[in-house]
């Protein structure tokens, strides 16, 4: 992503355009109460981030999961929204080194942190290799998952070679081995409704640099 | 979702002390239980006390053995711990079996004590539920029971607990520690944490209003082998059905608790004296006085068998 994350995108020409139709269309009761001051107002307050290297600082009703922050003010729409229940995975961005589901934490929460989202990872004319990887394994069907999984399944990587354990690792007193199994295991929280799993699974096992 | 006010706590006796004073607070740690159920509005705080960085979220070694984990140490963290992996391996295998990658690197020791139960009919508000609305019935008694409890429940609630890790620390008497909002700690045994549902399933645990979880203390380590067994409907990010937690020792004796059958982790210390009689002698006493339900009834039968391989793992 070449232009800053205040650039007028796609989703702010939809929503003009849907502005515009409510104005020529009658004001539903929902708009009146809009033009009144709110009494209670939801509360907000402010939070830095820094997301994909730029900080970003802004200013929020504080039920704003990470998630909404990240497409409704950031306006970086690769980061999906499956369940918005931590089911899916297709929230998953990885916070200060670590995944996590977007979904279900608060941005309010993340003063300071660096938020590494697809976009982050890498640009269409530079791709991260896991990028590369789905995209030379077909690791997708309708993509809409996709930027979790990869997310996801850099993480992974690191996790099993931090030695982190799993439930397959056979004994937890060594360090986990870097095998498609603990791969496959680890990426449990990661739903895919195309069913790209395996050729996701060849993905991973590529960067890797292990056997299918 | 309903608005909140948000702060941050400065101490852990300040977040109590503000907990009990205001009405609707309440603590947020990993968030992954209380905002799912915040946007269903099952859960409705007004205020939101966050108790991240508190310094909470490290593992120490106790003076004279044992371990004291923090309450705000991740799941992740905990399972991956290289104490925890050598002397409490059931620890990190009870974890490392619950939820995905994602959540446990957010879920704390505390939050995972404190989630709250997976019954449909809790999570559906069209639905009667007097863990969600007391009072108002419980709608799985008449319904769909495959998940839920059967024993320790009661005619107003069948519910279980859904946590893994739980079930490990039963196995391993561990025991809660909390400060109050007067200042003052104390150290509640698991056994006596969760509580069982009776007439007021609303309540679940020994918690008083605004007590925190400071941390959780492990006694010194037992060895002896460690295995904990989950049985659920697919083999990954699924809640048990049945589990069983379990060291033994190399003269057969040992310590078992289960989880996915009660409203807390299941452990009768009888039943385990019974262990070399056994999986059969063993799931009988600890079922005794048992109330399954026609949808639920195979877990007695699941439960023995898992213990049974479980039996069989630690003796090959
Ligand atoms: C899709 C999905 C699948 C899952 N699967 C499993 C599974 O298989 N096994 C399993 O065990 N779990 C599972 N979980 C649950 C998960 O383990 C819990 O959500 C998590 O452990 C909660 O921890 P948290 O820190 O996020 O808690 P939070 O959501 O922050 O808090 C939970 C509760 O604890 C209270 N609280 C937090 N910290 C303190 C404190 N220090 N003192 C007092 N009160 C406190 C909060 O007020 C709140 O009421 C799953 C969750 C999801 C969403
Ligand atoms: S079993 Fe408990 S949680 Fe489920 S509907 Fe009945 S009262 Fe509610
Ligand atoms: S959208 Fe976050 S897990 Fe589904
Ligand atoms: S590619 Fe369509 S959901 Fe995964």
């Amino acid at each position: 992503m070449t232009e800053g994350y205040g650039a007028i995108s796609r989703r702010d020409v939809l929503k003009t355009g849907a502005a515009g139709a409510a104005i020529a269309g009658s004001i539903g009761p929902g708009q009146a109460a809009l033009a009144q001051p709110d009494p209670a107002a939801p509360p907000r307050a402010a939070v830095g981030l820094k997301v994909n290297g730029q900080a970003v600082r802004l200013d929020l009703d504080t039920r704003t999961t990470l998630l909404d922050a990240l497409r409704e003010h950031v306006k970086l729409t690769g980061t999906k929204k499956g369940c918005d229940h931590g089911q899916c995975g297709a929230c998953t961005v990885i916070v200060n080194g670590r995944r996590i589901n977007s979904c279900l934490t608060l941005a309010v929460m993340h003063e300071g942190d660096e938020v590494t989202t697809i976009e982050g990872l890498g640009t269409p004319e530079s791709l991260h290799p896991m990028q590369a990887a789905f995209v030379e394994h077909d690791g997708y069907q309708c993509g809409y998952c996709t930027p979790g999984q990869i997310c996801s399944a850099v993480a992974v990587l690191e996790e099993i070679r931090a030695g982190i354990p799993s439930h397959v690792t056979a004994d937890v007193s060594k360090p986990a081995p870097m095998t498609t199994v603990e791969m496959r295991e680890r990426m449990s929280g990661n739903i895919c409704r195309c069913g790209a799993y395996s050729n996701i699974a060849e993905a991973m096992a590529d960067v890797a640099g292990v056997k299918a | 979702m309903r608005p909140f006010t948000y702060e941050k706590a400065t101490s852990a006796q300040d977040a109590a002390a503000k907990a009990a004073a205001m009405p609707g607070a309440r603590f947020i740690a990993g968030g992954t239980n209380l905002l799912d159920l915040m946007k269903l509005e099952i859960e409705t705080p007004s205020h939101l006390i966050d108790v991240n960085g508190l310094g909470l979220d490290r593992i120490e070694e106790i003076d004279g053995g044992g371990l004291r984990i923090g309450a705000l140490v991740r799941n992740t963290d905990l399972a991956a711990d290289q104490r925890v992996r050598k002397d409490y391996a059931v620890l990190t295998r009870a974890l490392v079996a619950g939820a995905s990658g994602q959540l446990r690197n957010k879920a704390t020791t505390a939050g995972n004590l404190l989630q709250r139960t997976r019954c449909p009919y809790f999570y559906d508000t069209n639905m009667p539920c007097n863990k969600r609305k007391p009072g108002s019935g419980c709608a799985a008694l008449g319904g769909f029971s495959r998940q839920l409890g059967v024993i320790g429940t009661s005619d107003a609630c069948i519910a279980t607990h859904p946590s893994d890790m739980a079930v490990a620390m039963r196995v391993l008497d561990a025991s809660v520690e909390t400060i109050r909002p007067d200042g003052t700690t104390r150290a509640i045994p698991i056994a006596e944490f969760h509580t069982l549902p009776g007439e007021t399933p609303h309540i679940e645990t020994a918690l008083e209003k605004g007590e925190m979880i400071i941390s959780v203390a492990l006694p010194r380590p037992r060895g002896g082998t460690h295995i904990y067994r989950k049985v659920r409907d697919r083999a990954s990010y699924a809640f048990a059905l049945v589990s069983v937690a379990a060291v033994i020792q190399r003269d057969g004796k040992g310590a078992v608790a289960l989880g996915g059958v009660a409203p807390k982790p299941w452990r009768v210390e009888e039943a385990e004296a019974l262990l070399p009689q056994g999986p059969k002698a063993v799931a009988d006493r600890l079922f005794a006085g048992a109330r399954p339900r026609e949808d639920n009834a195979f877990k007695l039968t699941l439960a023995q068998r898992t213990i049974a391989s479980v039996m069989a793992e630690a003796k090959a």
